[in-house]
Order: structure tokens, then C-alpha cells, then sequence
């Protein structure tokens, strides 16, 4: 079949083409033949139709997110923001972060191996464009069921896709989460976090400028994987003979994108490029379409100059394919011997495949003939925008109305100790070494906490000893009962577990996980969930930097519970003041910080004992959390507290558990007068901490806290070697710490 | 004089940066050598680190062995020159016939990662003379192919010349023949082991101990004392 080129789309305009099989709306193809004056091209509908999906151009979340720049906080901090590969925050010293989290949902439950492990690729292939080297990963993960038979085929091939990858890279995995409710069964959430570090001087953009400027693609090969739906397009448009119907999940080379990495950043080190992308969703059209579109002028590319691994593609599966380990620079035409060469020596194809021009269009040519002549812009940045409609579900008042405070509580000591040990042992809240003993934490020699701590901490330089803390939290059974208050706080905890460790919290980047926005529940869940977020960071004063929007995790009519899960990043000038967990000194007191109240609506007690899921989620006080990262922080910088554990989920039981078992000690408690035992050891109220202190720091620690307004409880000693409540139970560790970590083993062998 | 130790950098090396820094903190000084060069810079001692060089392609090591930098140090591990390969190293060094057996997948089948405890059997050797024959050290582990594995006759060769250098203690974690973490030719001057001394150099960071800093501290006593 002859070459369908701009000239021939001219002069057949009533030729009937594939829009529809393509996910387009008539309405949407309406205006494709408007931006061009004549109907598209194979290859520009091809653009046009990835482009346009919700996966790139965010069409139902965008009027929700202009809420995370209208609402931004005033902040000094902030050097790149939302719209690039991901935003840059200033540490301090000349040092400049980069950070973002992003979903591989889909992929990974069709394939869970390539689609977790591409899901880390795409997103440190996004961390090096910004011109940062990759320090570390982390990946919050989100199953069905823990005893159902698909968890056992989707959990173990996505964790070793992760490590498979990740460890490849020599990237420190440093923390993340594992989550288990029924609501994922058919969508597991498979998040992937990087963070990279680079010198302010060294930040690169995604833009095209200067015209003669060449454009490079590097790294791997272009193949026919992870085409997706432009599958049907070839099809449809090409001889059957062609390589149609591509697996759609693409297929990852971590030792390739290793090479790219060290070979990128040599580049950089020697400041070869003007601009750069990688490729990743949408691949060539994408990258083309951003760098033209950002960019002064306009750019000319020969398509037929693309190292393929497959020599029948169509340019259409050229465009569209989304092989992994693939980079494209902007390069003035007087370094492009030097960045050669480079490429060369870490054994990357490169090659000119274009350049750009003093024109405004992105012209794309198929052996001599025209075959794409857009306004970039049209393609990459003016997408259509919808404003779905959305309304509080009918059912949101009943499942608010269903109490979990009148749930039975457990009454005498032995049945208290029954449920700790019911909940301790519980897939969410059970060790999970399991999984995270399947990625290195060692490597790159700068790790300084690693899960299971409250947040990972990564030294960044060796001689002055700054660091950042990265902790990714997200809360789906509190955004369910209420989405507003769910997604803040699912950002509190993030932002408490970062000032645990001793860091003071900078900047956000949010994964958003929804059902299907076509649903005006599940669109209200997420105007609400972003409504929320953007209101927590403007009181928090942590700008959102970047992320991702993740919808239709849905089967059927049934949506997942909503999932914003929030990461922050902060920054500790030494490194050596980091807070861990562990209760690892005998005869320190345990104090608690923050107001215990009876709240327990979307607890894992109510989870784990009743199987219950209503009420109200834990009351947030924002004004609250900031002062008690501020006592973290500065008890962390003055030595006054040898360990910290922020309470979430579990409450305070399920802390000074986790504290015990990682320092190898016990703890006597006593409940606190006005407290039942059952609220003190289970109640999710949020806003709390518990931090061990030497007695010779108690007047000092809790001065400072009496004097700042936040309320301090002594609660117990580390002692012993069992967990001890006065007058209601007691678990010896051992007891306690096989119940812990025999569960996710048996649930997996 | 300061001794001058080179680490091998191959495509998808991935601890060279912090076996280069551990040089350095045990006071040495640190030369990168890049896999394509056949000049090893008159370095005095070399490392091969972890990682996954050639992308563990056709077998763990077995590209690596070929390339230029390994005629060189394979020529001068026979004339004497202390050579340490970690984990990827180690597999290296196997497929390099500088040392004995092979390393299989795992019996788990997945990538281990933890504070592995190990029980040092020489202090014989340019790597280990810092140790105590029976001391216990512990250190990162972290791999997929880490089970030692020869045949019975080249074990018991091992074992009654003195050349096991390392066994795990307390936990076997990849079913490694005989407990085997590390051995070290007759000579004394080639050792290879699964686990990363260089992860644990510093209080600081990784596993928080220093257990293996003497790798690098005996070393240099043998080269500055030579």
C-alpha cells in the first residue's frame, strides 16, 4: 500500500480512517481536521491519537490539577516546576533534587514482571533528563487480596521486576509501601518514585532551540513493542503482512539503560546538549512533539534514519512504538562529534535523525516524502480539556453514617492481646522483608535509613554530609470514606514519616490512582482528593512539584478505592542527626506526642478484627502536623531523642511494635490516664509520634514541647524483652516478631 | 607511599564508585580503570566490583573475562599483584580460571539483599591479613547468583590447602557448597566473595558496622610494607 504522505491526505479528504479504533472522539478528529485544514495523515493521527489520550494529556484531570499552581505555597525552595520531565527543589550547598513518582498500573497486571520493571525505567530515564544523576528508588505497591490465587501471580513478578531492574542500575531501593485490599484485585497500583541530584548549574530542560541544532535519539533500538493501540492503525492502514498487533506491554533492558545513564551524564559533565527528553509513553511523537513544542522554532526529522531492531515497521509504528533505553538531545552542530563519541565509548547507538528548523512546525519525512507537518504545540501542549461531570455518590452518606466506634472492642487483657497480635501479623501491617530484601538497599554506598524506617535517607555528599528523606504514603480505605480528607492525610503522614527521621519536608510529588473518570462518583472522589492535596500543601507550604495521574483502574463498574499516594521530599544538613526508628537503648522512656482521640473509621483494627470499612477518617490538623515536625526536627538537631516512629495506620500498637522488633528490645506501657487501653493502643488519630528520649533529655524535650504547645505523654520505658501493658498483657518479642514476619512468607511460598 | 589500588569499571559495573570511595577511607588511593584499556596505570593491587557487567549476558562474568583490562590482570594476578573481585567480581575471577568453581542462581531463586554474618577462615592471604582466622564479621550481601558451587574434589582441595577465605555463619543464604562465601588462590593474592566489604566501611551508612574495612587496610599494610 502506497504511502499515506501530507500531499496525498490533501487530495484525499474523504478517505475514511481508523480515529475511532484509535480511542479519538468524533469531536476530537473534528478538530485534528480543523488544526491541519485537510484530514491527517496515517502518521499524524497516529501522533494526534496517543497524544490526545488521557495517559498524556491529562483531558479529565487537568482543569483539577491548575489547582496545584493556583494554590502553590510561597516557597524559595522551588527551581523547576510542574510541567517538566519533574520538578528541581533546592537543598542547600548549590545542590538541587529532582524527584516524581509515577504508575505502571495497567502494564503490570497484564505482565507483572516488564511492566513493574519498565515502570523504574521510565521513571529514572525522566530523573536523568533533568540532568540529574539517579540516587535512589522507591515503589509503592498495591495488591488484591493476600490469600487470593492472582496475588500470587501478580505480587512476586512484580517485585522481582522492580529489583530485576532497579538492582540492575545500581539504584538503592530505600522504602515505598505494600498494601493489600480487594479493591486492587484486577488493578494492582505498581508506583515507582526516583530521586536524582545534580548542581543547580547542571539542570537541563526539555526544549528545542536554535535552528541548525541537531536532533539525537540514543539508546536502544526502536522495535514493535508496547505500540498498543496504533496495533490497530497498522493493521487497518498497512498489508497484513506487516508486524501488526505488537505486544503492548514493552519490554525492559536495564543493562542498556545503565550504559544510557553513565553515558548521559558524561555528556552532561561536558555540557554537549541544549536540550533533552527521554521517551517513554507515546515515545517518538511524544519526545518530538515536547522538545518542538517548548522550544523557539520548529523541527525537521528523517524518520527513516531510526535504528530499528525490526526493519518492517511503518512510520507509524516508528512514532508510536515505546521501546524502553531511548533518549533524545538537542546538540549544537559543533558538539555532535563529541557526543558521538561519547556514545561510543559506553557502546549507545546514536544518531541524527533530524534538526531544527527556523519554521514553526514539526515536519516529519519518510524516505524524501512528507508524511507529519503540525503546529507542535497542537500535538504536545493543547490537548482537548474536559470537564467531566462529577457528584457526591448517593452511597457516601451511608458509608460515612456506618460507625466504626460502635464496633465491638475488645475488653480484658486477653483479648487485647489476641487483636495486637491479630493486627501485627495482618498482611498490611506484617514485616514485609520479604519483598524489600529482594532489592538492594546497599548500593552506591549513601544510604543512611532504608525501609523499614519512616523515611529513606540518602546522603548526597560525603564531605559535608547533606542528605534528603524521601517517605511515599497513601491512605485508600481513609480517601474512600472521605476523599478530601484522605488525600491530606495521606500527604500528613508523608510529611511526618520525612520530619521523623530528622528532615525538614520541601516539596511534594502526588501519584493519583482513580477509577474511571467517565464515573461522576469516582470524577468527584478525584476533584475532592485534589482539592484536598493542594489545600494540605499550601498549609504545609510543600509545593507540588510533579507527578501523575492514573484513571480507569477499574473492572467492570467496580472502581478501586481512591489512591492518592502523596511522596515528600526533605532535606537533613548532616546526615549524622537522622532519627531512626529503633528503640535501641535500654531504660529510655517512650513518650507520646500529639492527641490520642477515639477514632478508628477506616482503621486496620476495623479492617483486620471486623472487616469493616465506614465512619469518618482520623480528623486532620494540619497546623498541628507542622508543629510537630518542627519538634522532630529540632529534637532530631539537638540530640534530645534517640528514636522516632510516626503512628499511622495501626495506631500506636502497631509503632512501638515495629520500634521493639527493629532495636531488639522491649517496652513496659502504661495506658495514660484519661485513655482506654483499647483507644491508646489502637486509635489511628493522626498528628502523632512517639519518640524515645535518654532520661537525661526528658526535661529538656518535654519542656521544649510544653513551651511550643504540643502535647507530650510519658507512656512507658524500653524494657525487657516482651511488650509489655501494665495490668492488661504482655507478648514477648520473640513471640511478637514471629507473628510479624511469618506472614507474607506464607502467604507467598 | 601511598598504595595505588585500581577499580575495574565494565559496561554495568555498578560498585565501582563505592569501592573507589572505601579505598580512599581506608587510606589508599583510589584509580579507576576502564574496562577497554589494557594500561593499568601502575596501580598496585586491583578490584573487580559488583555489578552486572555485560548485563550478566550468556552467564554471570563471562563477557567480562574477555575484555582488555582482564589480559592484563590476569598476567600480573599470576605474577603476584593482590586482586579482590566482589560478588560480580568473584564470579569474574571464576570465569577468569584465577579461581576455582562457579556460581549458580540462588536456591531461593530470588536476589538476596541483607546483613549477612560470615566467618573468617584465613587471615592468609594480601585481603584478609587484618582478620582473625574464626572472627566474625558481617556484611551486605546482595544477589541473584551467589551459590558457590565445584566439584567435590576441587572442595576438598580448597578446604585442605587452607583456601576457603569465608563461610557463612548463622544463615546459608544462597545454598552455597560447604557454606562457601569466599576463597583466595594458593598464592594468597587473588580472593573473591559473594558479599560487599565495601558496603560496610562506614557507621554512618549501609548496615551502620566497618567489618569490611580491613579488605582494604590489610592491602595496603602488605603494599606500603613491601
Amino acid at each position: 500500500m502506497s504511502l499515506d504522505t501530507v500531499k496525498h491526505s490533501a487530495e484525499t479528504p474523504d478517505s475514511a480512517q481508523p480515529w475511532k479504533e484509535l480511542g479519538l472522539k468524533e469531536d476530537e478528529y473534528a478538530r485534528i481536521r480543523e488544526i491541519l485544514g485537510r484530514r491527517p495523515t496515517g502518521a499524524e493521527l497516529a501522533m494526534y491519537s496517543v497524544m490526545w489520550s488521557e495517559h498524556c494529556s491529562y483531558k479529565s484531570s487537568k482543569v483539577h490539577l491548575k489547582q496545584f499552581g493556583d494554590k502553590a505555597p510561597q516557597t524559595d525552595a522551588l527551581l523547576v516546576g510542574i510541567g517538566e520531565n519533574a520538578g528541581v527543589v533546592d537543598v542547600g550547598q548549590g545542590y538541587a533534587v529532582t524527584f516524581k513518582i509515577e504508575s505502571h498500573n495497567h502494564p503490570s497486571y497484564i505482565e507483572p514482571y516488564q511492566g513493574a520493571a519498565t515502570g523504574v525505567g521510565g521513571i529514572v530515564r525522566d530523573i536523568l533528563a533533568m540532568g540529574a544523576r539517579p540516587v535512589a528508588v522507591m515503589d509503592p505497591l498495591r495488591f488484591g487480596a493476600a490469600d487470593h490465587p492472582d496475588t500470587k501471580r501478580v505480587l512476586p513478578g512484580v517485585v522481582a521486576g522492580v529489583g530485576g531492574y532497579g538492582n540492575c542500575l545500581g539504584l538503592p531501593n530505600i522504602g515505598g509501601e505494600v498494601v493489600f485490599d480487594p479493591c486492587y484485585q484486577g488493578n494492582p497500583l505498581v508506583n515507582a518514585l526516583c530521586v536524582g541530584v545534580m548542581k543547580h548549574e547542571d539542570i537541563h530542560l526539555a526544549k528545542a532551540s536554535g535552528a541548525g541544532n541537531k536532533v539525537i535519539l540514543y539508546g536502544a533500538r526502536t522495535g514493535g513493542d508496547g505500540i498498543g493501540g496504533v496495533s490497530v492503525l497498522a493493521s487497518e492502514t498497512f498489508d497484513s503482512t506487516g508486524p501488526s498487533r505488537r505486544p503492548a506491554v514493552q519490554v525492559g533492558d536495564p543493562f542498556q539503560e545503565k550504559l544510557l545513564i553513565e553515558c548521559t551524564l558524561e555528556i552532561f559533565r561536558e555540557q554537549l546538549v541544549a536540550g533533552i527528553q527521554d521517551l517513554g509513553g507515546a515515545g517518538l511523537s511524544c519526545a518530538t512533539s515536547e522538545l518542538a513544542s517548548a522550544g523557539s522554532g520548529g523541527m525537521r526529522v528523517e524518520l527513516d534514519t531510526v535504528p530499528l531492531r525490526d526493519a518492517t515497521l511503518s512510520p507509524e509504528e516508528i512514532l508510536m512504538s515505546e521501546s524502553q533505553e531511548r533518549m533524545c538531545a538537542i546538540v549544537e552542530p559543533d558538539k555532535v562529534e563529541r557526543f558521538l563519541e561519547i556514545c561510543e565509548k559506553w557502546d549507545v547507538i546514536a544518531t541524527v535523525i533530524g534538526e531544527v528548523t527556523e519554521g514553526t512546525r514539526l515536519e516529519i519525512y519518510w524516505h524524501g516524502e512528507q508524511i507529519v507537518d503540525v503546529p507542535p504545540r497542537s500535538v504536545a501542549h493543547e490537548g482537548p480539556t474536559y470537564h467531566r461531570p462529577y457528584a457526591r455518590p448517593d452511597w457516601q452518606d451511608a458509608l460515612q453514617a456506618d460507625d466504626a466506634g460502635k464496633l465491638a472492642r475488645p475488653v480484658t487483657g486477653e483479648e487485647l492481646r489476641e487483636q495486637v497480635l491479630a493486627l501485627v501479623g495482618s498482611p498490611n501491617q506484617a514485616s514485609k522483608a520479604w519483598v524489600t530484601d529482594q532489592y538492594d538497599r546497599f548500593v552506591q554506598g549513601n544510604t543512611v535509613l532504608a525501609q523499614p524506617e519512616d523515611s529513606g535517607v540518602v546522603r548526597i555528599d560525603a564531605d559535608t554530609d547533606l542528605g534528603v528523606a524521601i517517605a511515599t504514603d497513601g491512605n485508600g480505605r481513609y480517601t474512600k470514606l472521605d476523599p478530601y480528607a484522605g488525600a491530606q492525610l495521606a500527604l500528613a503522614e508523608a510529611y511526618r514519616n520525612v520530619a521523623a527521621t530528622g528532615a525538614k519536608p520541601l516539596a511534594v510529588s502526588d501519584c493519583l490512582n482513580f477509577g474511571s473518570p467517565e464515573d461522576p462518583a469516582v470524577m468527584w472522589q478525584f476533584a475532592e482528593a485534589t482539592r484536598g492535596l493542594a489545600d494540605g500543601c499550601l498549609a504545609l507550604g510543600t509545593p507540588v512539584t510533579g507527578g501523575n495521574v492514573s484513571l480507569y483502574n477499574q473492572t467492570g463498574d467496580a472502581a478501586i478505592h481512591p489512591t492518592p499516594v502523596v511522596a515528600v521530599l526533605g532535606v537533613i544538613d548532616d546526615v549524622n542527626r537522622r532519627t531512626p526508628m529503633a528503640f535501641a537503648e535500654q531504660g529510655q522512656l517512650i513518650l507520646l506526642l500529639g492527641e490520642t482521640r477515639e477514632e478508628f473509621g477506616g482503621s486496620a483494627w476495623s479492617q483486620v478484627v471486623h472487616d469493616h470499612l465506614g465512619g469518618l477518617p482520623p480528623a486532620v490538623d494540619l497546623e498541628r502536623e507542622k508543629l510537630l515536625a518542627e519538634i522532630l526536627i529540632s529534637g532530631s538537631r539537638d540530640g534530645m531523642i534517640d528514636a522516632a516512629h510516626d503512628l499511622s495506620d495501626g495506631g500506636l500498637i502497631q509503632a512501638v511494635t515495629e520500634s521493639c522488633l527493629r532495636g531488639g528490645h522491649g517496652a513496659r506501657l502504661v495506658v495514660p490516664d484519661g485513655l482506654d487501653a483499647f483507644t491508646f493502643l489502637f486509635s489511628e488519630s493522626a498528628g502523632r509520634a512517639v519518640v524515645a528520649v535518654p532520661r537525661s533529655e526528658e526535661l529538656r524535650f518535654t519542656d521544649m514541647c510544653g513551651a511550643r504547645g504540643l502535647p507530650v505523654t510519658r507512656i512507658g520505658v524500653i524494657d525487657g524483652d516482651a511488650v509489655e501493658v501494665q495490668g492488661e498483657f504482655a507478648i514477648p518479642l520473640a513471640e511478637l516478631g514471629a507473628v510479624h514476619e511469618a506472614t507474607i512468607p506464607a502467604l507467598l511460598a | 607511599m601511598t598504595a595505588r589500588i585500581g577499580v575495574v569499571t565494565f559496561p554495568g559495573t555498578l560498585d565501582d564508585r563505592d569501592t573507589q570511595r572505601a579505598i580512599s577511607i581506608a587510606g589508599a588511593e583510589a584509580v579507576p580503570l576502564w574496562h577497554r584499556d589494557n594500561d593499568l596505570k601502575q596501580v598496585d593491587a586491583v578490584v573487580l566490583p559488583g555489578g552486572f557487567s555485560y548485563g550478566d549476558y550468556l552467564r554471570a562474568g563471562a563477557i567480562s573475562r574477555f575484555s582488555p583490562v582482564m589480559g592484563t590482570v590476569i598476567e600480573q594476578a599470576h605474577a603476584g599483584m593482590p586482586v579482590l573481585g566482589i560478588c560480580n567480581g568473584f564470579q569474574v575471577l571464576c570465569e577468569a580460571h584465577l579461581l576455582p568453581g562457579a556460581m549458580l542462581r540462588n536456591t531461593g531463586l530470588h536476589f538476596v539483599c541483607r546483613d549477612q554474618k560470615l566467618r573468617v577462615e584465613t587471615a592468609d592471604t594480601a585481603w584478609t591479613s587484618d582478620y582473625v582466622p574464626g572472627q566474625e564479621i558481617s556484611i551486605p550481601l546482595k544477589n541473584i547468583d551467589g551459590r558457590y558451587t565445584a566439584d567435590e574434589r576441587t572442595l576438598d582441595e580448597l578446604e585442605a590447602e587452607g583456601r576457603v577465605a569465608f563461610r557463612y555463619s548463622d544463615v546459608n543464604p544462597n545454598g552455597s557448597l560447604r557454606d562457601i562465601a569466599g576463597i583466595t588462590n594458593a598464592a594468597g593474592n587473588v580472593v573473591g566473595l559473594m558479599p560487599h566489604p565495601e558496603h560496610a566501611v562506614e557507621p554512618l551508612v549501609g548496615t551502620g558496622r566497618t567489618d569490611g574495612l580491613a579488605f582494604f587496610t590489610s592491602v595496603i599494610k602488605k603494599l606500603v610494607n613491601a
